[in-house]
């Protein structure tokens, strides 16, 4: 029987099709036809009609709060005299400030780079089959997490008075390669080792959870493949990995590069070094100077979490049915939306 | 297309113990290459457990498994059993398909990608022959339009379909089958069913553990029906699913069919 596609029939009409058809098939199919006109007469009555979407007259009333409530402090912000926008004008771009900034993205890239490759040999360490080398692992990460960064720092700055030569050789034995510490050890060798060491072992654990994340038949399929040990990490496990070691290690990079100004304590003039020194030489601009430096802050980070965005991005293939569109993406979407609204006009 | 000869298996002495329980209580099996093997038996009765380890995903603790002859995960060393390296498991694995019950596809990697995956990283094949041959066995188990897809835009059925691409992909002598329509939605057994009947008659060696009793009568040469981590009776699928001798063969099949 071809039945023309039919909204649901009254809610008694199948009941009596059904019983019917158990006792005679004729006046079964007589009574299905009639519920049939039936339902087509319904479906014919209303016209098609467009759905209003619920609307939020109280998201309108909060938007205008929060609206008036940046506008206020916009307006101290510019307005206070106490900011003194002139002196921060005058030195955001000055050279003395783009240095320090260099030397910060510099501590930074570093530590980031040695950070994260240690964090990943570390994760890999704690999460081998050797019992060895998963106690060395565990017993660093829990040594570097619990010392605070500043320790660290002022203790690689003073161990050139503890070790005056560094010499590569024979355990306990003759060494055939000197280092002279004190040329080896520049402040900013000093700073890079200090931040790597204790990045590492935060990383050591964000790489370890995003491997613990990919499912365990992935394991075995590549196993079972025969593929190579190495190729299994780096073709099958970490792409996956990534897609949970992203945010967080992006978490982590944002807390590095705020705590590159502590380098400043080990005598390397960065962005806060920096700031904190021409504070001291003037210091009626204490505020403006550490103005500048909240605003070099804050472009870092921003920066960082526009990189995030697109490397997510990137890891999400094939875990989603359909990546996510970028934000200029939605922006065009939305004016096309606008636009065709404009043509349709208010709806019917 | 699959290159290599078909394979034969054999499992000698197989016991396993996981803690206290014993899974595998001395399984003895033969298959002769070329043949297609369908293991049955209630859930927990070791099939699955026997399967993986006929390419050591799961480890014996007696026993061992032979393909061709070459023990595997296993050497004999002065009259004793020892376990070989890694590496040198990996590359037994490389004759040896193997389809899960879940798919296991790489979701991060196009269809093409993960059929071509093991030839071109494992057998050093070049990445243009490794597609090429990826290429040919997507088409044979018709999902020639789908290479470019990633696995999540696929129906379970292509899934699983791509999964016996990719065992395929190792030309391997043997393919084990872990209930490979399990995890699917009743329309779309027939597709993957199809395709491992055609593997069937193309000769290829083949252990399948499955529930399809009606595909198992179909496709064996020989029924084995496991429980209790023992061979309970095996044989002809006319024998042993249609009349069976032991009391307890009767009694599952009477509750599956």
């Amino acid at each position: 029987m071809s039945e023309p596609p039919r909204p649901a029939t009254p809610p008694g009409a199948p009941d009596t099709a059904a019983t019917t058809t158990a006792t005679a098939t004729a006046t079964a199919a007589a009574i299905v036809t009639a519920a049939d006109g039936d339902g087509l007469r319904k479906a014919a009555a209303p016209r098609s009609q467009r759905v209003i979407p619920l609307r939020h007259p109280w998201r309108w009333v909060l938007t205008a709060v929060a609206l008036v409530v940046v506008a206020q402090l916009a307006h101290g912000l510019v307005t206070n005299p106490f900011f003194q926008w002139d002196r921060f004008h005058y030195w955001f771009l000055r050279p003395v400030i783009l240095d320090g900034l260099l030397v910060t993205l510099e501590v930074a890239a570093w530590s980031a780079l040695f950070g994260l490759l240690g964090g990943i040999v570390l994760a890999l360490c704690r999460l081998s089959r050797s019992p060895v080398l998963r106690w060395v692992s565990w017993i660093y990460i829990w040594l570097f997490r619990s010392v605070p960064l500043i320790v660290v720092l002022l203790f690689l700055f003073n161990f050139s008075a503890l070790y005056a030569t560094l010499s590569l050789g024979v355990p306990f034995g003759p060494g055939f390669v000197h280092f002279d510490e004190s040329r080896l050890a520049t402040d900013m060798v000093v700073a890079v080792v200090g931040l790597s060491l204790n990045e590492a072992a935060y990383a050591a654990e964000v790489v370890r959870a995003g491997v613990l994340s990919v499912d365990q038949g992935q394991h075995e399929a590549a196993a079972a493949l025969g593929l190579p040990r190495g190729y299994q990490f780096t073709r099958i496990v970490l792409p996956q990995a990534l897609r949970a070691i992203v945010p967080s290690y992006v978490n982590q990079l944002i807390g590095l590069i705020k705590s590159t100004s502590l380098v400043f304590y080990v005598s390397l003039l960065d962005l806060f070094g920096k700031v904190e020194s021409m504070a001291s030489t003037y210091p009626g601009d204490v505020v403006p100077l550490l103005l500048v430096a909240t605003v070099w802050y804050v472009i870092l980070t921003s920066v960082v979490s526009v990189v995030q965005f697109y490397v997510e991005r990137y890891y999400s293939r094939g875990a989603l049915r359909t990546v996510p569109p970028t934000p200029l993406q939605r922006l065009r979407a939305a004016v096309r939306d606008l636009r065709a609204r404009a043509e349709i006009g208010p709806a019917a | 297309m699959s290159a290599a000869r078909p394979a034969a298996v054999t499992v000698h002495d197989a016991h396993k113990w996981y803690g206290a329980h014993q899974v595998l209580a001395g399984i003895e099996l033969t298959v002769q290459p070329g043949q297609v093997t369908v293991i049955i038996g209630p859930s927990g009765s070791g099939k699955s457990t026997l399967l993986r380890a006929v390419n050591h995903l799961e480890k014996l603790d007696i026993g061992h498994v032979t393909v061709n002859g070459e023990p595997i995960g296993v050497r004999h060393h002065r009259g004793r059993l020892k376990e070989i390296s890694e590496r040198a498991i990996l590359a037994q694995r490389r004759g040896i398909g193997f389809v899960f019950q879940g798919f296991h596809l790489f979701p991060h990697l196009t269809v093409l990608e993960n059929v071509a995956a093991a030839p071109a990283a494992a057998k050093r094949k070049s990445r243009a022959e490794a597609a090429e041959l990826a290429r040919t066995l997507l088409g044979r188990v018709g999902l020639a339009d789908k290479v470019d897809a990633y696995p999540r835009q696929l129906s379970g059925g292509q899934q699983q379909r791509v999964a016996i691409a990719r065992a395929l992909a190792l030309e391997p002598g043997v393919i084990l089958f872990d209930e490979p329509t399990s995890a699917l939605d009743p329309e779309l057994v027939g597709e993957v069913l199809s395709v491992i009947k055609d593997l069937a008659t193309g000769g290829t060696t083949l252990i399948v553990v499955t529930h399809e009793i009606g595909f198992a009568r179909e496709i064996a040469d020989t029924v084995v029906f496991l429980d209790g981590g023992r061979i309970v009776e095996q044989g002809p699928p006319d024998r042993v699913l249609d009349r069976p001798e032991h009391p307890r063969t009767r009694e599952f099949l009477s509750k599956v069919l």
